[in-house]
């Protein structure tokens, strides 16, 4: 992401409602946590992701800080509050990291800096991925395939906020408050349910088998490729649009209420579906209020619940190994019973 | 195009239409896959491709077990050691930029690194996080993917077969019958010129997509590749917007070799997946490409479009579900990174399980960056003493690195099971207890979908044995075949022994750890040749049952008898394996006994090189 070539805007992406949705909800609602998209090969995971870089709106974070701390927040890494009085602000892009397959642990949770161990006998923290994504996106093409140790790792750090570095006589504690976004194809290999829990959204994706959709997928690819600065810049007022929604949305959602009877329907789908545990519910009452916040709308809807329900409760379900039926079936089953229609 | 019809002068036309198309723009055709074995055809081409791609395009071999190091770049160990500072060294691919890789034996990269360097291709930006560097490059390549996989191996990871556009089958042809395409490097050249200028025409367009559906193409990338080279076609047809004539090419190029569904027309698309039985499969020959289409007026899009499903219907097998290559493809989505012999040479398999401090011994990995990093906090310390205990000062090094320094990398082998179960479905044993030996395999086997291990199932009865169940992580397509396995008939257990055997065989290849859980009673009735005898077959049974022993692979005999039989003790013994009577055996207690047996040689810790 480093070339000065813009990348595929979010707005030009055909199709692909739900992930678009589910991306969209992340960035105004990070705490959803993570959202993992499953689909074949082809369908466009990478690109919808890698679109999201291009389409968030700015943040204001502490200049040149390795942790792009928050000015306005309350928690501050350990450099920002020694400079205190001294600290700067500017305005950001929103980091979106990719997390390449191979990456050894040293680079994503940080290590001891060679160079000035080496050379001058300091002790200081070369910092990894996750101080990159801090307030931002973490993303991991093929997740299935990524180390399991490192997968652990990742979805530990994500729910805490947090990232502690116990190494070579290091004991950092930076924050590293970032959603996780995984994709994968399921035939590569599955993913363990523990991994499926712990993200907040899973999304299944397919390629529209409509020929018009496809002709316009081709379509837009080669006008892409032919000329990505004059793609980007004819797309551009389209993604502004969706960015100053999020920017809207982000100011209110605080402010959006759920009321007893939605927060008792929402109940009784994840009771009528017997996922386990409260994270479900969790996930489904944030990813509601933020589809509410993006309708300009002060307090949660059945609309919204529904809208919620399949990518928050469908990888939750209790498997039943010799159980056919598709979950995403069960879950629209259980939400026409609770919601009715 | 694949198998049927078997060897085709098409063929070669294709492979060296491929070679121009893909040299003029390695940026939209990504790669060619090249089906063979190695041999005079296959180096024929490889030649041409030399000859066309002109002398100074650089052209790099990357062998299959080539370390990540090497392939995505690194630490470069000698500058960083000599400067003080991480320097780092560019890895193949980014030396590649411009040129050729050619992968040889692609059927054996790993899924991650065929992950990896597909990322590459897709992006044309190679990124790595690895030995404490962070390394960003821009590169593009054509990537030439050699599968020398038989029939029924696994064959190039489906994420690296994605991403490039041709793929070519060379396999039973003969140097001598075939003749050098009329391409000259020059022509690539004006083609790449012209490429800016190709239109793709709506009704190309269309017509692609139309047929990508039509062929049951479920990527939407597959259609971005086929009108890319029909651009690319028209390019070197001296064109400036796309034909029937390059869709055709792309059709037959891109998508025809992707197919999994054997195109309907109109009337009878009752069924989508099955391939119509009468389809003429005589007109198998493809349609001419240089016939001209007659300057005929233009078609519409929607005529293009039959006339390009019609034409892909010629071209596909009937039989196009047993097509090897869906097959194959099937194979290698089932199994994991890692293929034959995997589990000796663990150079990618199993976990890193970070690192520790250990002993410089022969077989083990320094992990430079951890030694370095575990010896840096000390270096003042270490100069100071150095230099006061030595009197020649001059010597003085760069850095201290000692003994307690050295950190050597760790490998946790996690290789994956196959439990396969050999049933004796006969007479006997459906008198006494299937129905209760089918409920332990039933509990078994989601046991085995919780610990993420294959199951496969042997049945043997009446004249011999059959794999009812090749291995698989599918419970429901395992839970069908157990249903649908019915009793009855002659107790042939020598050939399912040997059945179970073979397959168990196999999967040590595969570089899993095999299991044989056999649920028997013990006494067969059919002799190895298929003849009924107790004596002979008690003979050959003990004789497989030894076969198993001496094979090493773990194994657990289930009597299955009513009361224990002797003749399962003496089965057990031969095999080596454990014997668990049925009766005492609820299910429960036989899936930990089960678990245990396989614990103990599926999970090794042990140190070993590797770069990961």
């Amino acid at each position: 992401m480093s070339t000065s070539i813009p990348v595929f805007p979010f707005s030009a992406i055909v199709g692909q409602n739900e992930v678009r949705r589910a991306l969209i909800a992340a960035a105004v609602e990070p705490a959803i946590g993570g959202i993992l998209i499953l689909g074949d090969r082809g369908t466009g995971k990478s690109t919808s992701v890698r679109a999201l870089a291009g389409l968030l709106p700015q943040i204001r974070a502490v200049t040149n800080c390795k942790y792009n701390c928050d000015p306005d927040g309350s928690s501050f890494c350990d450099d920002c509050k020694v400079n205190s009085e001294t600290r700067k602000a500017s305005r950001i892009s929103v980091p979106v990291v990719d997390l390449p397959l191979g990456a050894t642990e040293d680079r994503v949770v940080g290590a001891l800096d060679l160079e000035s161990a080496l050379t001058r006998g300091e002790k200081v923290l070369e910092v990894g991925l996750l101080a990159r994504a801090n307030r931002g996106f973490l993303y991991i093409d093929e997740v299935n395939l990524l180390d399991d140790h490192l997968v652990d790792l990742l979805l530990d750090v994500a729910a805490s906020g947090e990232n502690v570095i116990e190494r070579e006589g290091l004991s950092v504690r930076h924050p590293a408050r970032f959603v996780l976004i995984g994709s994968g194809n399921p035939e590569e290999g599955e993913l363990r349910p523990q991994l499926l829990d712990r993200f907040g959204l899973s999304v299944d994706i397919t390629t529209p088998d409509d020929v018009k959709q496809r002709i316009e997928i081709v379509r837009r690819r080669e006008a892409y490729d032919r000329d990505p600065v004059a793609f980007a810049n004819e797309w551009e007022k389209k993604d502004k649009t969706i960015r100053s929604k999020i920017s809207r949305a982000r100011k209110i959602v605080g402010g959006v209420t759920v009321s007893d009877a939605m927060l008792e329907k929402a109940a009784l789908m994840c009771m009528a579906l017997g996922t386990d545990g409260l994270r479900g519910e969790l996930t489904l009452m944030r990813t509601a209020r933020a589809f509410a916040a993006l309708d300009g709308k002060p307090a949660v809807a059945v609309k919204h619940l529904r809208e919620a329900a399949g990518p928050s409760l469908r990888h939750r379900l209790r498997r039943d190994p010799l159980d056919e039926t598709d979950s995403g079936v069960r879950v629209e089953r259980a939400v026409s019973e609770v919601l009715g229609k | 195009m694949n198998e049927a019809p078997p060897a085709s002068i098409g063929n070669w036309d294709e492979a060296c239409l491929a070679l121009p198309l893909a040299l003029i723009s390695p940026k939209i055709s990504g790669g060619i896959v090249v089906r063979a074995q190695a041999g005079p055809v296959r180096q024929r081409w490889l030649d041409l491709m030399k000859q066309l791609a002109g002398n100074d395009t650089c052209m790099t071999r990357l062998p299959v077990d080539a370390a990540p190091q090497r392939v995505f770049g690194g630490l470069d160990l000698v500058a960083t050691l000599q400067s003080g500072h991480p320097v780092s060294e560019a890895g193949l691919l980014s030396k590649s930029n411009g040129g050729i890789v050619i992968a040889s034996m692609a059927e054996r990269l790993s899924a991650s690194m065929a992950a990896q360097i597909g990322a590459v291709l897709e992006t044309g930006q190679l990124i790595a996080e690895r030995d404490g560097l962070q390394l960003r490059s821009s590169t593009r390549f054509l990537l030439v993917a050699l599968d020398e996989a038989l029939d029924d191996e696994p064959s190039l990871p489906g994420v690296l077969r994605e991403r490039m556009a041709f793929t070519v089958n060379l396999d039973g042809l003969r140097s001598a019958d075939l003749a050098d395409p009329e391409v000259s490097p020059a022509d690539i050249v004006k083609a790449r010129q012209r490429l800016r200028d190709v239109v793709l025409t709506d009704e190309v367009a269309e017509a692609l997509c139309a047929a990508s559906l039509a062929l049951g193409v479920q990527s939407a990338r597959a259609c971005i590749l086929a009108t890319g080279v029909a651009r690319v076609h028209a390019a070197l047809a001296g064109r400036c917007d796309t034909t029937q004539e390059d869709a055709e090419a792309a059709l037959r190029l891109v998508l025809v070799p992707r197919a999994r569904t054997f195109p309907q027309s109109g009337e009878d698309a009752e069924d989508d997946t099955q391939p119509s039985p009468e389809s003429n499969s005589e007109d198998n020959q493809k349609p001419d490409p240089d016939e001209p289409g007659d300057d005929q007026q233009v078609p519409d899009a929607q005529e293009l479009a039959d006339m390009l499903v019609e034409a892909a219907k010629a071209m596909l097998p009937a039989d196009l579900l047993l097509n090897s290559d869906l097959k194959r493809a099937e194979a290698s989505r089932s199994t994991l990174a890692g293929k034959a012999g995997a589990l000796r040479r663990s150079s990618t398999r199993g976990r890193p399980a970070g690192t520790k401090r250990g002993d410089l011994k022969p077989g083990v990995k320094l992990n430079v960056i951890e030694t370095l990093r575990a010896a840096a906090p000390w270096q003042t310390l270490r100069r100071h003493e150095a230099l006061e205990s030595s009197s020649e000062t001059s010597t003085a090094r760069r850095i201290e690195v000692r003994k307690q320094d050295i950190r050597i990398n760790r490998y946790q082998q996690h290789s994956e099971t196959t439990t396969i179960f050999a049933v004796d479905a006969s007479g006997s044993s459906a008198l006494n207890r299937l129905a209760e030996a089918k409920g332990a395999v039933e509990l078994l086997l989601a046991d085995s979908y919780v610990r993420r291990d294959q199951v496969a199932l042997v049945m043997f009865r009446g004249k011999d044995a059959e794999v009812l169940l090749p291995p698989t992580r599918s419970l429901v397509r395992a839970k069908r075949a157990l249903t649908g396995m019915a009793g009855g008939g002659g107790t042939p257990l020598c050939s399912g022994l040997e059945t179970a055997l073979l397959l168990a065989l196999a999967e040590r290849r595969r570089g899993a750890t095999p299991v044989i859980v056999a649920l028997t009673d013990g006494q067969g009735n059919i002799a190895r040749d298929g003849t009924p005898g107790r004596a002979q077959a008690r003979l050959d049974a003990l004789d497989a049952g030894r076969a198993i022993g001496s094979s090493g692979i773990t194994s657990l005999l289930l009597d299955i008898s009513p009361r224990p039989s002797p003749a399962a003790a003496d089965l057990a013994a031969a095999m080596g394996a454990r014997l668990v009577p049925l009766p005492y055996a609820n299910s429960s207690a036989v899936s930990s006994i089960v678990m245990e047996e396989t614990r103990a040689k599926s999970n090794r810790v042990y140190t070993k090189g590797s770069n990961y």
